[in-house]
């Protein structure tokens, strides 16, 4: 039976999560980068979108979440061929023909968080094939284990809204893109700062309503749990932003506006595999560990591991949502609110542990073998010459800002 | 005739404007521009990272006035202009060889 309420809700929360990548993503990352590759961010994204969007009518949605096999699914729904037009998608009370669409919005999303690793330096059709083989090979076994009936959903790991299918997946996948790419000319010393924080903060809050849908929407229907999905999103992004803005005006006597919205982003991940588990309380204690163990790796990423990650992907988004995944269990007992665990604590930690490390290891795995396909298939690294001229003109013919600079 | 031209700090520019007009001066042309000086930029940190603003934002303003005014023109904009802190820029008085007003063909000081 189909219930209009959950429906209602969960067609809201498609449109928001479609709007986290267009256009929230889009801004957070191109008021990041020089003016003269705000256009190729913003394009990278709206391409990556369309090209997801047929892949995964074509046959990745079937890989995810068709049949029952343990590491992968079937070809059953592939062209969404078998898909009557009152169908009701199994173990919900919405239609089937809105989970798929409602899922194909956090398809989109995850290959486009990456696209903050390799900016600047990139050529655009690396960026389309490296987005749709990763999308086949990483992110439709992944979403399979963990929400398509696959091992880990069997086991009975807790990612409510994605810390692991999305956030590790594209973190762990950042750094592998960044590091097989090389830093961007300069780096580290005469990097160019953002061009455009303002544009950063209006991506970061079109995010923040956005992780709504994405979370909220992830109790699959309107009610108890997506309210408190809600909440606990809210809070912990508003816990993070503050512990973010702690920190730097500590360190360095000013908080900063693009370092509030990084906290706010950083706690926005790390509450999103607990969201539909934790209350409030777990919910603000998850933002204040997000904003500080977020923090700390974003600094020892970029001068420890000495990789150009150039937009922070593995330790704001990779960081965040492993750390989430780990620690729901331990958060969902805080205060009141939270749901009961199905097994004893340590037990479910291990469950978790093992969801984190096998993810992982597959994302960096695989992620690094299917770019030297994509290096001889379509190229990797765009010519010198093209990344001194910018992205957008030497790739696009196009230009952001027609003024000096 | 002079050409007085003006390095100044942007927030400056409407006090130096209104010290034009204070004295009589008939207009004015300004232009953004970037640059350093003894300063050599500044800093800013994104994330934690440290960028080198090396050339800074500024106002270029420009000012054709009269040989007998050019000295009451530079005192007014360096009054106006002044903060006392690093950056407040500099100006500069150069020989301005002929003005001609589009408009009418006045020429030289008639065109100022």
């Amino acid at each position: 039976m189909i219930n209009g309420g959950d429906t209602a809700w969960l067609l809201m929360s498609s449109a928001l999560v479609l709007m986290m990548t267009l256009p929230a993503l889009g801004f957070f990352y191109a008021g990041l980068v020089q003016a003269k590759n705000i256009l190729s961010i913003l394009f990278q994204c709206f391409a990556i979108a369309a090209v997801v969007s047929l892949l995964w009518f074509g046959f990745v949605y079937s890989e995810a979440f068709s049949g029952t096999g343990a590491w992968i699914g079937d070809l059953n729904a592939a062209f969404l061929v078998n898909m009557a037009r009152g169908a009701v998608h199994p173990g919900t009370a919405i239609p089937e023909s809105v989970f798929v669409m409602f899922q194909m919005t956090f398809a989109i999303i995850t290959p486009a968080l990456i696209i903050g690793a390799y900016v600047e330096r990139i050529k655009f059709g690396a960026v389309l094939l490296f987005s749709s083989l990763w999308l086949i090979l990483v992110y439709a076994p992944v979403c399979h284990w963990v929400w398509g009936g696959g091992v880990f959903a069997a086991a009975g790991v807790m990612d409510f809204a994605g810390g692991i299918v999305v956030h590790l997946t594209a973190g762990l996948s950042a750094i592998v893109a960044a590091w097989t790419l090389g830093p961007r000319l300069g780096f580290p010393k005469s990097i160019q700062p953002p061009h455009a924080p303002w544009m950063v903060m209006v991506g970061a809050a079109f995010l923040w309503v956005g992780w709504f849908g994405f979370n909220a929407g992830s109790a699959l229907k309107s009610g108890a749990d997506a309210g408190m999905a809600m909440l606990a999103t809210h809070l912990a992004a508003a816990t993070a932003t503050c512990v973010w803005v702690a920190i730097e005006w500590v360190k360095y006597g000013k908080p900063s506006l693009v370092g509030a919205v990084t906290g706010a982003v950083a706690g926005l991940a790390t509450i999103t595999p607990a969201s539909g588990f934790v209350g409030p309380l777990g919910a603000v204690a998850l933002g204040i560990v997000g904003g500080a163990v977020c923090y700390v790796a974003v600094m020892v990423v970029k001068r420890g591991f000495k990789v150009d990650d150039a937009l922070d992907v593995l330790g704001v988004h990779g960081v965040g949502g492993a750390l989430g995944s780990l620690l729901v269990p331990f958060m969902v007992g805080l205060g009141t609110g939270g749901v009961a665990l199905a097994r004893p604590l340590l037990a479910q930690f291990a469950v978790q542990g093992e969801a984190v490390i096998v993810v992982g290891i597959w994302s960096l795995a695989v992620t690094y073998l299917l770019i030297r396909v994509v290096k001889l298939a379509a190229g990797w690294r765009i010519g010198q010459e093209a990344e001194v001229q910018g992205l957008d003109f030497a790739s696009h013919g196009e230009t952001g800002y027609h003024t000096a600079g | 005739m002079k050409l007085v031209i003006a390095i100044i700090q942007p927030h400056r520019l409407d006090s130096v404007r209104d010290a034009l007009i204070a004295i009589g001066n008939e207009g004015m042309t300004v232009s953004e521009v970037r640059g350093y000086g003894r300063q050599k930029g500044h800093k800013e940190v994104y994330r934690g990272a440290e960028y080198t603003i090396a050339f800074i934002p500024k106002l270029k303003v420009e000012v054709a006035v009269s040989d007998e005014r050019a000295e009451t023109v530079v005192e007014a904009i360096r009054k106006a202009a002044h903060t006392g802190k690093i950056g407040d820029g500099k100006i500069f008085v150069v020989d301005l060889e002929s003005a001609l007003r589009v408009r009418t063909g006045e020429r030289d000081t008639d065109a100022l």
